[in-house]
């Protein structure tokens, strides 16, 4: 079953490496993929879409969570939450069926963002389901060529991150809280 | 106020603030730069013989102490057999810091002379690991390197240090606070979900401790005894958790699982109310899921909430430090003791019995013959000598599990193995850690000829550095565990498990420079580990057992723990090569 995640990472070389880690070493393949960087430029927001047996979803979450660089990961499957897609689409339309394609765009919200004699170039965003039919009726005007964002998610409850505090290092850090480490008989 | 140093020397003055007093590792071009900073540096450095046995070490440092181990390897090919170590630590939750060179950052990616991208082989074979691209980011990095190792459920961390961060020179100044936003580690425990534990333990009948590594990793040993002492019940540890709980306890009936104890076994089959404490259902413990513990329901007490729900699901789980949370739940036990106490005292007594049958049922006792030398009589004359209190190292295979079932162990760290990874090779370098890390303690290595095989050119680290181990080959002239599953369930068709030519003790200790024997006459057996423990160095014993002994109990592959079979199920032929 298709299940979104959305995370917040800190934004470091390696870590997209270990979160899709996570889920290909369990076999797990990813739909859709989506990063960039948030308000805060040392974070990055990502969405994945993964093909996830149902009853691992919670397992997968917490792998995801115990990533050192990442600071939040939440499953937004089934909680309230809007998801948007874009799709850039290029649509060879002949003199005879130019203007049926521009009303089918218009149908679906889509602009035209280029123009020239052999077709349009048309961007359409929203949900997933409306991409796919959208790519269905186009394809009924000849040869299309699509390239999709992935699915971009946004939770629409307020979830702050539960962030860990600095902590002592070195000398400071042997005399407070490892010292419970090394029991010796 | 800060000081101009090299990267190498700022390195190593990160490692004594973290109070690092010995690193194994094994030098190589790129890491040229440090080893000059090492040279009369206080720090010891352990030269082993191979990378994958510096990670070993390290690890038996580590075990043995509880404190972080240190290894070390150049780049490509150094890291690369470093690997195997740091997959094992990281199945064993081992807390150890890997340092490997790499080549100048203007190299990277460029397929240069001994590059390896380590960063990208060893990302799922760490809990963490660094790339540090300037001298400016080392000192962070190393001391989030040590936090990471050795907090929150243990692990390896590895820090990839190319070979211009360690040459140029940067102004030092000592970090005092490392901040680690996403790293989260949840160690008290659910105040609410103690209370709510407390009142299931009570009301129990049958009530059965699953004790795991988490025990001796958060040193909670004592409250551990506390624990199964004050609700009366009886106890498991597992294999990682061996001397967590006292063998001599009277409510510690052993290990469970695949080559656990029938009484083990038939525990968790009834019990009705499983406590979890630091494990993590292992499928070598459980057996075919569906069939474990089916009238229980589970406390699950873990560190890590990714195992909670993982292989079982929890009726009540707790993350938070096996120590802190067994503190908390003995209070609230111990308040409401007064008015729970006697209340299944009769099905309390009746569980007992049950347990205590189960055990006269099918007691462990070692095998012993008068003709030949069965290989648990090797082990337990190794237990006779140890008295519960020497360091035991076993490699991996029949010989490890006949350790777990007939070795006693009075303290936890005393039993160092391969748990999760099951790494051949694993015994003799993890006792040259062990040995380092406690010089007082008497250290045994008892492997097999497999194992000891794949790791034999550390006798040279052993005797080069005065190490006084005690090496025990439990020689069956075979792999002998994967000899017992051919004979078994392969019709004994036996292919490429025969171990021929296994060199002379006598001229292999001579080569290297101990003292080496071999034992083939069981009345030799006592007086030849006598005389190797009263050698004030090391010693090899080389002793022939009987091959074709197998370990039992034992639970088929995909079996319920309930299954156990005591002998072959069938006479065994002789076997056809």
């Amino acid at each position: 079953m298709l299940q979104t995640i959305s995370l917040l990472l800190e934004n470091k070389p390696g870590a997209l490496l270990r979160v899709t880690g996570v889920l290909s070493s369990r076999g797990y393949n990813i739909e859709s993929l989506t990063v960039a960087r948030t308000v805060d430029p040392e974070l990055s927001r990502m969405t994945i879409v993964v093909d996830i047996d149902p009853q691992l979803r919670r397992q997968v979450i917490k792998q995801i969570n115990k990533l050192v660089n990442v600071l939040q990961a939440i499953d937004v499957t089934d909680t309230p939450s809007v998801t948007r897609e874009m799709l850039l689409m290029r649509v060879r339309a002949p003199r005879a069926a130019r203007a049926a394609i521009l009303k089918e765009a218009e149908i679906f919200g889509a602009r035209v963002v280029d123009s020239s004699v052999d077709g349009f170039a048309i961007e359409v965003t929203g949900e997933t389901e409306k991409l796919d039919e959208f790519i269905n009726v186009m394809r009924g005007y000849g040869e299309i060529e699509v390239t999709r964002s992935g699915v971009v998610a946004v939770s629409l409850e307020s979830r702050k991150p539960r962030l860990s505090p600095p902590v002592p290092a070195g000398d400071e850090a042997k005399n407070n809280h490892r010292v419970n480490k090394g029991v010796l008989n | 106020m800060s000081k101009l140093m090299t990267g190498s020397e700022i390195l190593l003055e990160c490692l004594v603030r973290e109070g690092v007093d010995c690193i194994f590792g094994y030098p190589g071009g790129v890491l040229l730069p440090l080893y000059d900073a090492m040279y009369e540096h206080p720090i010891r450095h352990v030269l082993v013989r191979h990378e994958e046995n510096a990670a070993f070490a390290a690890s038996g440092y580590a075990m043995a102490t509880g404190r972080t181990g240190v290894c070390c390897a150049t780049s490509g090919p150094g890291a690369t057999n470093l690997t195997t170590g740091l997959v094992n630590a990281m199945m064993d939750s081992v807390p150890i810091v890997a340092l490997t060179g790499q080549v100048h950052t203007k190299l990277i990616g460029s397929d240069a002379f001994q590059e390896a991208d380590t960063f990208g082989i060893t990302r799922a074979a760490t809990k963490h690991n660094f790339l540090v691209k300037s001298t400016a980011e080392l000192p962070r990095v190393i001391h989030e390197a040590f936090y990471l190792a050795s907090t929150g459920r243990p692990g390896p961390v590895l820090v990839d240090l190319p070979k211009d961060v360690l040459q140029e020179g940067c102004h030092y100044t000592p970090v005092t606070e490392i901040h680690l936003p996403g790293y989260k580690v949840y160690s008290e425990g659910h105040t609410g979900q103690i209370r709510r534990a407390a009142q299931m333990i009570w009301e129990a009948e049958r009530p059965m401790v699953y004790a795991g590594g988490g025990i001796v990793t958060s040193g909670a040993s004592e409250e551990l005894r506390r624990f199964v002492e004050l609700i009366e019940a009886p106890a498991v540890t597992t294999l990682m958790a061996l001397g967590a709980l006292p063998s001599g306890h009277p409510n510690f009936i052993s290990m469970p699982g695949m080559h656990g104890s029938y009484a083990a076994n038939m525990g968790m089959t009834h019990t009705d109310l499983l406590i979890a404490v630091g494990t993590r259902f292992d499928d070598r413990v459980t057996g075919r899921l569906s069939a474990f513990a089916p009238h229980a329901k589970v406390i699950h007490i873990d560190i890590d909430p990714a195992e909670i729900g993982k292989n079982r699901a929890a009726d009540l789980p707790i993350v938070g430090d096996a120590r802190r949370v067994l503190k908390k739940l003995i209070k609230v036990l111990e308040e409401l003791a007064p008015y729970h106490r006697e209340r299944n005292a009769p099905a309390r007594a009746a569980w007992w019995d049950e347990i205590r049958r189960w055990q006269a049922e099918h007691p462990l006792e070692p095998a012993v013959s008068d003709t030949e030398i069965k290989p648990q009589h090797v082990i337990a004359e190794v237990d006779r000598l140890s008295n519960g209190e020497a360091i035991v190292c076993a490699d991996v295979g029949q010989h490890q599990m006949w350790c777990a079932q007939f070795m006693r162990f009075s303290h936890p760290r005393l039993w160092i193995n391969s748990g999760g990874l099951g790494s051949m090779g694993f015994g003799l370098p993890a006792a040259v850690g062990a040995q380092f890390a406690r010089p007082d303690k008497l250290v045994f290595a008892v492997v097999g000829d497999g194992g000891f095989q794949m790791s034999i050119p550390e006798l040279s680290t052993i005797t080069s550095n005065g190490l006084p181990i005690k090496i025990v080959v439990v020689n069956n002239g075979y792999l002998g565990m994967v000899r017992q599953w051919q004979t078994l369930f392969y019709n004994n068709r036996l292919c490429a498990v025969t171990l021929d030519n296994f060199p002379r003790a006598e001229h292999l200790g001579a080569a290297y420079g101990l003292p080496g024997r071999t034992v083939e006459s069981p009345g030799d057996l006592r007086p030849a580990l006598e005389e190797a423990v009263k050698e004030p160095g090391p010693y090899l014993l080389d002793v022939k057992v009987s091959p074709y002994e197998n370990v039992y109990p034992m639970v088929p592959a995909g079996g319920a723990i309930s299954e156990m079979i005591f002998e072959e199920p069938k006479p065994v032929e002789e076997p056809v090569e």
